[in-house]
């Protein structure tokens, strides 16, 4: 075998204290480059090789210092310059509420950078054409013995003198590693056909698979269903009705469910005939009518409808409900003034309802009645 | 000291017996070298139909669209997010055993640290799926779940819950794998080195990155190990906190307590160690691992079970307590709403499993009885997905007004896709147990008896 491509020198022992008394051993001796391989790691062999403490942790303290900072200044900036945005009613820098993702993003970075770092600069993996692989000292110490091996490139290193040295601590079996001379010589071209036609491959796949969804898969049915619905748009012409329209009016004579047309349309006289108050003049219709008054009519003809209106000049001043025209008039007449208007009182039909408006028509007959009360009332 | 009865002094050894380093190799790699039994692929068949009916339900929900899930008006949330909450709170035993255990040096987690960790992201990728596939056409959840600005400039809310979520659970995933992929590397080069096929060899090259146990790089990793088990733990508690907050920065009664995030963790945990548990008394009956999964370490984790248990019981019963005092009378509805409304037998059935049942843990000879332990650990699994099918569909069904109530029943594809999520986790866990080792070799070794020199 070529002594040129002799990597190292290789002793397994069988237990700890073996392995640790033989680090000491190979350290005392002056070696600096050796290293000690063991199937989990044994407590006290960092002493034993003098090694520093690991700097992993800096990296870790810098990496989540840096990713945090720059997460929280990131969105400090999108609630702040990018786009102020007021959110729930909050002051745009919420601090607190960008705790969440700070945290996150700070663990994210430290681990992934330390890992990173670990495994590339640390490690300087991945490695899988070190000499020592596919040695029976590798497959030994993977199991459960622990090997020790002092490089060829120590200053110190004298093949014959580490091979006594290692011997004299009574290991199971000493022997050197060389390296594999194919794989020294074997040489990586960038432009090896094979490697080109992959990168073709993988570029065909992946700009066809992003055309594909983009341009087809976005708009094959069914995918299009929420925006090609299958209905009728007010806006889109159409060929089946003449006027080619698709916005239809309702047909004549359609009522809203729950309404029942007014048959007294422009006829006050025949309200006053034919309409009969249908409530009976109790408290609770009489409370009902009070509220109503108070809410829709007070504001015009005052709260005891005298006409003493709130609206100071700005409206014409509405007349008294206290006439004889208005005291004398049947029930359906007040009614129809309600649900109808006159001249410039406007109708009430859509904000008091129909029963509510014979409360109103009681609660009026019962202002009216108190403010011309007659002796007998009192007794 | 020695007339006390119980010494509380007495560590029980992380392993029974004294196994040989060769040994354990033999133990925990014969999974991966022999070829499998019928057993296990009548198992993979069952777990594999099951995925089958997952995928057929989420073909046809991308097909129709979320129609076909029985979410409506008012409860918006159903089994998308009950699922959802569930397998994340199964992960938390994972990150609980490999993370806070290691720091507080608890030796009896290297046992079952490994398969709790890969349950983890099992876990996650099935919690994961439903947050996809309820946007309906997931192809564009990019545009929904990543954070970058819109055609005005105008940046996703960084202060929502719901965002706030996306960044803990992949975070959370991301460091998960990191840390169970750290703690595999060992394990991968000594799989390496006793490969026999040319496939396996490299393989678990490509994987083990080209480890060579050496000793000058155990120091980083031991470093690293460290490192990563210090966020973990933090993390951890965030990713559960940050889910509650997805309901409790919410103002509907029954949602919006402060209690959330605490009891949100404990139930996590609580239902992540049952399912552990679970997996555990199949797998090391399968597979001859007890004496290095022993009965002391199905013993601690039920005593686990049992302390979060109570910590969720007492959660139960101060949100009633709370309900009271506060003298809100939404509050108050909703707690008896949930105790006597229409999803009364919701309610009773999660007390039942994950209050009562948990509670037989304080008697030693159900402790370590296997069938008894297995059948809570159930019980509780059953629980933990009611208690999230309670808090989610009972305060959505019934909030502050009458009038706009309704009742939420889930269709056949909301169970087929729940259904297929359960597939998916345990088809992952058969084939876990096939490729790689359950136990992690490297650090079961370093706990043996004489495995540390005798100075230290
Ligand atoms: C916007 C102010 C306004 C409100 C509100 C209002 N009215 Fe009038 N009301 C008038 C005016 C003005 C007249 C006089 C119309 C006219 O010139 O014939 C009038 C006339 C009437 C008359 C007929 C009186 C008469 O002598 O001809 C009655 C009855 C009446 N209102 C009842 C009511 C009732 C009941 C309400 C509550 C539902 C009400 N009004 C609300 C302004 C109002």
């Amino acid at each position: 075998m070529n002594k040129n491509l002799l990597y190292s020198v290789t002793a397994l022992f069988d237990t700890p204290d073996g392995i640790i008394h033989a680090a000491e051993a190979v350290r005392n001796a002056g070696y600096k480059r050796y290293d000690v391989h063991t199937p989990y790691p044994v407590h006290g062999m960092d002493d034993a090789m003098e090694l520093k403490d690991s700097k992993l942790g800096f990296i870790t303290l810098g990496a989540g210092l840096l990713g945090g900072a720059g997460v929280f200044a990131f969105i400090s900036w999108v609630f702040l310059a990018a786009y102020p945005n007021v959110i729930g009613g909050k002051p745009y820098f919420s601090w607190p509420a960008f705790v969440p993702v700070t945290f996150e993003i700070t663990v994210l970075s430290a681990v992934l950078l330390t890992i990173g770092s670990l495994i590339v600069f640390f490690f300087k993996f991945p490695n899988n054409s070190h000499p020592l692989h596919d040695t029976p000292y590798m497959k030994n110490v993977s199991s459960d013995k622990f090997g020790i091996s002092i490089q060829a490139n120590d200053p110190k290193f004298d093949e014959a003198a580490v091979t006594a040295l290692l011997s004299s601590l009574h290991p199971l079996t000493v022997a050197p590693v060389f390296y594999d001379e194919e794989e020294l010589r074997h040489t990586w071209t960038t432009f090896d056909p094979k490697f080109l036609a992959l990168l073709v491959g993988v570029a065909l796949f992946v700009s066809g698979s992003t055309y594909l969804h983009l341009n087809k898969l976005l708009y094959l049915p069914p995918f299009d269903w929420m925006s090609n619905q299958n209905k009728f748009k007010p806006q889109t012409p159409t060929a089946q009705y003449d006027d080619t329209r698709m916005m239809r009016s309702a047909p004549d004579g359609t009522v809203a469910r729950g309404f029942i047309p007014y048959p007294f349309k422009g006829m006050p006289d025949s309200a006053g005939k034919y309409l009969v108050n249908p409530l009976q003049p109790t408290s609770e219709a009489l409370a009902l009518g009070k509220t109503k008054f108070l809410t829709y009519c007070s504001p015009c003809h005052g709260n005891f409808a005298r006409g003493d209106s709130r609206l100071r000049g700005q409206f014409p001043n509405p007349p008294t409900l206290h006439s004889d025209k208005v005291r004398n008039w049947p029930d359906g007449n007040i009614f129809h003034v309600i649900t109808e208007g006159q001249n410039i009182m406007p109708s009430y039909a859509s904000q008091v309802s129909r029963e509510e408006r014979w409360a109103i028509v009681h609660y009026v007959r019962a202002l009216q009645r108190a403010f011309n009360a007659k002796e007998s009332d009192t007794q | 000291m020695s007339t006390s009865a119980i010494d509380y002094t007495i560590d029980h050894p992380a392993v029974a017996g004294t196994p040989s380093a060769a040994s354990i190799d033999e133990v925990i790699a014969a999974p991966i070298d022999s070829k499998p039994s019928k057993g296990w692929w009548i198992g993979l068949a069952i777990t594999g139909s099951m995925l089958g009916v997952g995928i057929l339900s989420i073909s046809w929900l991308f097909y129709k669209g979320t129609g076909v899930w029985g979410v409506n008006q008012p409860v918006g949330w159903g089994f998308d997010i009950v699922n959802f909450v569930f397998w994340v709170g199964i992960g938390h035993a994972g990150t609980l055993i490999s993370a806070i255990l290691f720091l507080l040096r608890q030796k009896w987690r290297t046992g079952i640290a490994r398969f709790a960790e890969a349950m983890t992201i099992f876990a996650v990728m099935c919690a994961l799926i439903f947050p996809l596939i309820h946007t309906g056409r997931p192809w564009l959840a990019a545009v929904y779940l990543f954070p970058y600005p819109n055609q005005h400039g105008l940046w996703v809310n960084f202060t929502s819950p719901l965002l706030w979520d996306v960044f803990a659970v992949s975070t959370y995933f991301t460091v998960s794998f990191v840390f169970w992929y750290i703690g595999l590397i060992p394990d991968f080069a000594m799989l390496r080195d006793r490969a026999t096929t040319k496939f396996k060899k490299i393989a678990y090259s490509i994987f083990s990155l080209g480890w060579r146990h050496s000793n000058r790089h155990w120091q980083h990793y031991e470093k690293a190990y460290l490192i990563l088990a210090g966020f973990s733990t933090p993390l951890v508690l965030s990713v559960h906190t940050i889910v509650s907050f997805d309901f409790a920065v919410s103002v509907i009664p029954g949602w919006h307590t402060t209690i959330f995030p605490p009891y949100f963790v404990a139930g996590a945990v609580f239902s992540g160690f049952a399912m552990v548990q679970n997996v555990l008394i199949v797998t090391r009956k399968y597979f001859n691992l007890e004496h290095i999964i022993t009965i002391n370490h199905l013993e601690n984790m039920n005593k686990v079970i049992v302390l979060t248990g109570s910590i969720v019981g007492y959660a139960y019963a101060m949100e009633f307590f709370i309900a009271w005092y506060s003298g809100n009378p939404l509050e108050q509805f909703v707690f008896l709403n949930r105790a006597l409304g229409p999803y009364a037998w919701a309610y009773w059935t999660m007390v039942t499993c994950n209050v009562v049942f948990p509670q037989l843990f304080w008697i030693k000879k159900v402790r370590t009885n296997i069938i008894g332990m297995f059948i809570i650990g159930v019980f509780v699994n059953v629980g933990m997905w009611f208690e999230r099918f309670v808090i989610v569909v009972t305060s959505l069904s019934r909030d502050f007004l009458p009038s706009s109530w309704g009742h939420y029943v889930p269709t056949a594809v909301d169970f087929g896709v729940f259904i297929g999520s359960i597939g998916l986790f345990f088809t992952l866990v058969l084939l876990f147990v096939r490729v790689l080792p359950v136990v992690s070799m490297s650090e079961i070794k370093a706990v043996l008896p004489g495995a540390q020199p005798s100075r230290h």
